[in-house]
C-alpha cells in the first residue's frame, strides 16, 4: 500500500504494509534514523516525534495513520522557533548522556514551549514524565527548558 | 593496570607514513573531497592538516560517562592545542595500536590518565624538534601555544601545519620521560568541555550501533529460549520463511556468551518490524529439563533456610568473633537481602556484521569491543585479522556491555548470508529477559558493641548464588567490606544457591549490593551504641592513614573517607539522627569503590504514610587530585545517584518463574522517571594529591543505604530488602 504524507516539509510516498510503525518507517524507509526504537509499546518516549504539531510514540502510530499529516522529527525540529531555542539550550547546558533518549525528549520539550511558554517546574515534570532517561539527565533537562522558556520570552520582548 | 604500563612506545608513536596509505582512524572514512594536501599523521592518535586542524582518535567506547571527549582532552593539553582546533574521530578496535579499549570498573581515568598526556606531549616534541631542524635553531629554545611554535629570540612563528612532513619523520621520544606540563599550566585539563557529539545528537545525528546503516543491509530478530540453558526442540520454520519479506531463518548457539547451550533462533527480513512480528508464526519449542525448577521464589526459601543453619564455608575469620560476641555490652542482628536486576540499556542490544571473502567486518555498541571480536574469531574460526570491529556509540551501558552475545550472534547470522549485511536488534523483551543480571544476595549479620558503642564483633553470613558450585559471576563478596579491617573479631561466611540466570556486572557491581547491606547495618550498630552512622565512621577508623587492604593492591585511607565525610555533613549541616517533623528525614551512607571515596546525605519526605519522595541528595566525593571536565563529572554524579535511587525505591526487581524471566519491559521494570528525581543534588569533591580516577561508578552505591537510613530517620521503619516499599 502506497502512503502519502510529509516528512520534515517534504512530500514522501512510502510503500509499507498500512500496519508498519512510524517509527521503522522513519528509521529503515526513509533514512531518519534519529528517531530512536527503545520499548515500542509507548513506556519509553525514546521515539517521539510529532504528527501536525502534537507529539505522538511513532512505534505505536501505524504509518497508515499519519496518512496525509506532516510529521515533524528530531532532524527538522530546529526548523521552528521554539526547537531551536530547545537544541540550543540542551547544547548549552550539555543535557545528553549517552544521548539515545534526546531526540525524544528534546521532542516533548518543545510541544510543551510550543503550547505553554511558561511552563512551572510541576508542568516541566508532568510533560516530560513520558520520557525515560536511563543515564538520568533529569536535572539538566529540567534546567534547559527553563532556560529555553526565559530565552523565548527575551526574543518576544526585544 | 599491567597493560596500560607496557603499552609499547612502537604501538603509540610509529605509525609510519608510507607514501599514500590513507591515514585514517577508520577503516572507512575517506579524506574530504577537495583537499588537496594529505593531512599527516603524527602518532596513532594525532593527524594534522595543512590548514592546523588537529583530529584526535578517541579510543575507547562512549557509553555515556564522556570517554569520548575526555581521552582527547588529555592529548590536546599536552599537544598544546586550542580545543576549538580540534575534531575528534573513534578509532576502530585495536589494542595493539591504541592500547586498551575498554568501558568498564571505572579504569579508563586511571589507565590513560599519563598514556595519552604522553601521546599528546610526545608528538609535540616531534614538532619541535623539526622546527628546530627547519630554523636551526635549538628545541629548547622554543615555545609553543595555541598550535603554534615560537622562536623567541628571532621572533619567528609558525604554525604546527608547516612542520607536519618533517614532524612524521622525527624519531619518537621515551614515553616514560617526554616533559608533561605542570598543573599549573593546563588550559584543557579542568575545563567544562561540551561533550563532542551533543551538537550531533541534538540533531538526531549521532550514529549509534542501532543506527549503523550499510547498503543492502537486511534485518535479524532474535527468539531465544525463554528459560537459561534450553535447546531448540523444534520450530515452524516453512511457515514463518514463507511470509513476505522474510529472508532466512537462521539457528544460533555460540556456546560462548553466555557459556553453555543458549539456543536462539534468527528471523532475517527486508524490515526488522517484519522479522520480529513474524517471531509469532515460529512456533519455537524449547527443550528445558532440569531447568524450569529454578525461580525466585526458590531462592528466597532457600536463602531463608540456609540462614537457618551452619554456613557452607568461611570467608574470612579474624579473631573470635564467637567469644566476643558472647561478652559483648550489647549485639544487634538483622537480616539484609536484595533482588536480581536488569541494565535495562535504553538502547537495546544490537549490532551489525557483514562477512564476505572469509573476513568480516562488525559494528558493535560494545564495552568491550576488542575482546567481543576475540570472541567473534574464535565461534566462525576465523584468524584475529579477518575480524574488524567497529566501536559504536552506545545508548547506555552500565556494565551490560561487556558481554557480547549480540556480536557473536550477528556474526553467526551474517556467516549464514555471506556478502549481505545484516543488523541484529534484541526487542525490549528479549533485553530485559536475556541479560546478564546483578545477582540477588542474602545477609545475615550480627554485631557486638563493647560500653562506648564500638564494634567488638561482626559477623555476616552470605548466601550468593550459584553455579557449577561457584559463586556466579559478579556474586562474590570482597573479604575487606567495611569494617572487617577495622574490628578485631570478624567472621564472614558464606552459603549457596545455584540458579540458571547469567548474571554480570552492573555498575558499581557488588558494591551497589554490598553498600546497602553494610552501611543499612552500621546505621543500625550506630544507633544501637548512641551515635549517629558518620561518628561511628569516623570512630571505628581512627586516625587518618592508608590501611592496605590486601597483600597488594588497594590500600583504604583513612583521612580520604574522613575528607568526605566531614565535607558531605558541613555541606548538609548534618546535626545527628534527628527525627524530622512531618514525615522528614535525612540518612547518610559511605562508600570506598573504584578508587573513590564517596559520602552522601539524602533528604526526604514521606507523605500518606508510604510516598518517598527524595527532596535533595548531597555528595561529597574525593577521586584524587584534578577533575578532568567538571561538567561530566557532575553528570556521573547526578546520573549514578539518580540510577541509585532508581534500584532502591521504584520497585526494580527481575523475577524468574519457571526457569525464565517474567519481566518484558518498563512496565513491570520501571526506570526512574523525571517527576521522581530529586530538585537538587548537590556535589563538591575534596581534592587531595594523588593522580585521578573514575567516576562512573563510585557515586552510585552510598546513595541506597542512605535512603533507607532516612526512611529509617522519617518513619522508625529500618527496611532491610531492595527494592525499599514502606507499607504492604
Ligand atoms: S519506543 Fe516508542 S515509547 Fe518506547
Ligand atoms: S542520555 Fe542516555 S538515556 Fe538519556
Amino acid at each position: 500500500m502506497a502512503v502519502q504524507l510529509t516528512v520534515n516539509d517534504a512530500k514522501r510516498t512510502i510503500s509499507a504494509e498500512p500496519e508498519k510503525p512510524l517509527l521503522w518507517v522513519l528509521r529503515e524507509d526513509l533514512g531518519l534514523p534519529g528517531t530512536k526504537f527503545g520499548c515500542g509499546t509507548g513506556l519509553c518516549g525514546a521515539c517521539t516525534v510529532m504528527i501536525d504539531g502534537k507529539t505522538v510514540r511513532a512505534c505505536m502510530t501505524p504509518i497508515s495513520a499519519a496518512a496525509g499529516k506532516h510529521v515533524t522529527t528530531i532532524e527538522h525540529v530546529a526548523a521552528t522557533p521554539v526547537g531551536k531555542r530547545v537544541t540550543e539550550a540542551w547544547v548549552e547546558l550539555d543535557v545528553p548522556q549517552c544521548g539515545y533518549c534526546q531526540a525524544g525528549q528534546i521532542m516533548s520539550a518543545t510541544a510543551l514551549l510550543t503550547a505553554q511558554p511558561k511552563p512551572d517546574a510541576d508542568a516541566i515534570d508532568a510533560a516530560m514524565r513520558g520520557n525515560l532517561c536511563r543515564c538520568a539527565t533529569y536535572l539538566r533537562i529540567r534546567k534547559a527548558i527553563q532556560s529555553a522558556a526565559n530565552a523565548g520570552s527575551e526574543g518576544a520582548k526585544s | 593496570m599491567s597493560r596500560s604500563s607496557t603499552l609499547n612506545r612502537r604501538a603509540f608513536l610509529t605509525v609510519a607514513l608510507a607514501a599514500g596509505t590513507a591515514v585514517t582512524f577508520t577503516a572507512d572514512m575517506a579524506l574530504a573531497a577537495g583537499t588537496k594536501t594529505k593531512p599527516v599523521m603524527l602518532n596513532a592518535f594525532i593527524r594534522i592538516d595543512a590548514n592546523n586542524r588537529v583530529t584526535i582518535g578517541s579510543k575507547n567506547p562512549e557509553i555515556g560517562q564522556g570517554i569520548r571527549t575526555m581521552l582527547p582532552m588529555l592529548i590536546a593539553e599536552e599537544l598544546d592545542v586550542d580545543w576549538s582546533q580540534v575534531t575528534v574521530e573513534p578509532t576502530l578496535a585495536n589494542e595493539a595500536l591504541y592500547g586498551p579499549q575498554s568501558a568498564g570498573g571505572s579504569r579508563s581515568t586511571p589507565v590513560n590518565w599519563m598514556p595519552m598526556r604522553q601521546v599528546g606531549a610526545a608528538a609535540r616534541q616531534m614538532l619541535l624538534q623539526a622546527a628546530a631542524k627547519a630554523w636551526s635553531v635549538d628545541a629548547a629554545s622554543l615555545t609553543t601555544a595555541s598550535g603554534q611554535i615560537h622562536h623567541k629570540a628571532s621572533g619567528r612563528s609558525a604554525p604546527y601545519s608547516a612542520f607536519i612532513d618533517q614532524a612524521a619523520g622525527q624519531p619518537s621520544p621515551s614515553l616514560a620521560s617526554v616533559p608533561l606540563k605542570a598543573t599549573s599550566d593546563f588550559k584543557i585539563i579542568g575545563q567544562s568541555i561540551t561533550g563532542v557529539d551533543t551538537p550531533d545528537v541534538v540533531k538526531g545525528r549521532a550514529v549509534f550501533g542501532i543506527d549503523v546503516s550499510l547498503p543492502g543491509m537486511v534485518y535479524a530478530a532474535i527468539e531465544l529460549c525463554p528459560v537459561f540453558g534450553g535447546t531448540l526442540a523444534s520450530m515452524n520454520e516453512a511457515a514463518t520463511k514463507a511470509l513476505p519479506g522474510i529472508i532466512a531463518i537462521v539457528p544460533l548457539n555460540s556456546g560462548l556468551i553466555p557459556t553453555g547451550p543458549n539456543d536462539a533462533v534468527a528471523i532475517v527480513a527486508d524490515s526488522w518490524w517484519t522479522a520480529n512480528r513474524a517471531r509469532q508464526t515460529l512456533k519455537a519449542q524449547w527443550k528445558t529439563d532440569g531447568l524450569t525448577g529454578f525461580s525466585t521464589a526458590g531462592y528466597e526459601q532457600a536463602a531463608a533456610a540456609l540462614h537457618k543453619g551452619e554456613p557452607l564455608k568461611t570467608l574470612v575469620k579474624v579473631g573470635d568473633a564467637g567469644g566476643a560476641m558472647a561478652s559483648a555490652a550489647k549485639t544487634v542482628s538483622a537480616r539484609y537481602s536484595y533482588p536480581f536486576i536488569a541494565h535495562a540499556t535504553l538502547e537495546p542490544q544490537n549490532s551489525t556484521a557483514i562477512f564476505s571473502d572469509g573476513k568480516i567486518e562488525i559494528w558493535a555498541p560494545s564495552q568491550t569491543p576488542a575482546a567481543g571480536g576475540v570472541m567473534v574469531g574464535k565461534v566462525l574460526g576465523l584468524a584475529p585479522e579477518a575480524v574488524t570491529v567497529h566501536i559504536t556509540k552506545s545508548g547506555g551501558g552500565f556494565g551490560r556491555r561487556l558481554m557480547n552475545d549480540y556480536m557473536v550472534q550477528v556474526a553467526q547470522i551474517a556467516k549464514a548470508l555471506p556478502g549481505r549485511p545484516v543488523k541484529l536488534i534484541f526487542n525490549r523483551a528479549d533485553d530485559m529477559q536475556h541479560g546478564f543480571y546483578r545477582p540477588a544476595g542474602w545477609h545475615q549479620f550480627e554485631a557486638g558493641l563493647d560500653a562506648n558503642g564500638a564494634i567488638v564483633a561482626l559477623k555476616d553470613h552470605f548466601v550468593t548464588p550459584s553455579d557449577k558450585g561457584w559463586p556466579v559471576r559478579a556474586g562474590d563478596m570482597s573479604p575487606v567490606e567495611f569494617p572487617a579491617k577495622f574490628v578485631a573479631n570478624v567472621l564472614f561466611r558464606q552459603s549457596m544457591v545455584p540458579t540458571n540466570m547469567p548474571t554480570g556486572y552492573l555498575r558499581a557491581p557488588m558494591s551497589n549490593a554490598m553498600a546497602f547491606v553494610f552501611q543499612g547495618f552500621l546505621d543500625e550498630v550506630a544507633e544501637a551504641g548512641g551515635m549517629d552512622l558518620p561518628e561511628l565512621m569516623r570512630r571505628t577508623m581512627g586516625a587518618a592513614r592508608a590501611v592496605p587492604l590486601y597483600d597488594r593492591g588497594p590500600v583504604f585511607d583513612t583521612g580520604r573517607a574522613r575528607g568526605v565525610i566531614d565535607k558531605v555533613c558541613a555541606m548538609a549541616g548534618w546535626t545527628g539522627r534527628t527525627k524530622g517533623a512531618e514525615g522528614k528525614g535525612r540518612g547518610f551512607g559511605f562508600y570506598f569503590s573504584h578508587s573513590g571515596y564517596f559520602a552522601e546525605i539524602v533528604d526526604i519526605t514521606v507523605t500518606q504514610g508510604t510516598r518517598i519522595k527524595v527532596e535533595k541528595v548531597y555528595v561529597a566525593g574525593d577521586i584524587g587530585s584534578q577533575i578532568i571536565n567538571p561538567m561530566h563529572a557532575e553528570q556521573q554524579v547526578q546520573g549514578s545517584v539518580i540510577d541509585g535511587l532508581a534500584q532502591a525505591m521504584i520497585g526494580q526487581k527481575i523475577q524468574q518463574v519457571d526457569g525464565a524471566v517474567t519481566q518484558k519491559g518498563f512496565g513491570d521494570f520501571p526506570l526512574l522517571r523525571i517527576d521522581a528525581a530529586p530538585a537538587e543534588i548537590e556535589v563538591a569533591f575534596v581534592k587531595t594529591d594523588v593522580p585521578p580516577t573514575g567516576l562512573g561508578e563510585p557515586a552510585l552505591p552510598p546513595v541506597i543505604p542512605a535512603l533507607a537510613n532516612a526512611i529509617y530517620a522519617a518513619t522508625g521503619k529500618r527496611l532491610r530488602d531492595l527494592p525499599l516499599r514502606l507499607g504492604a
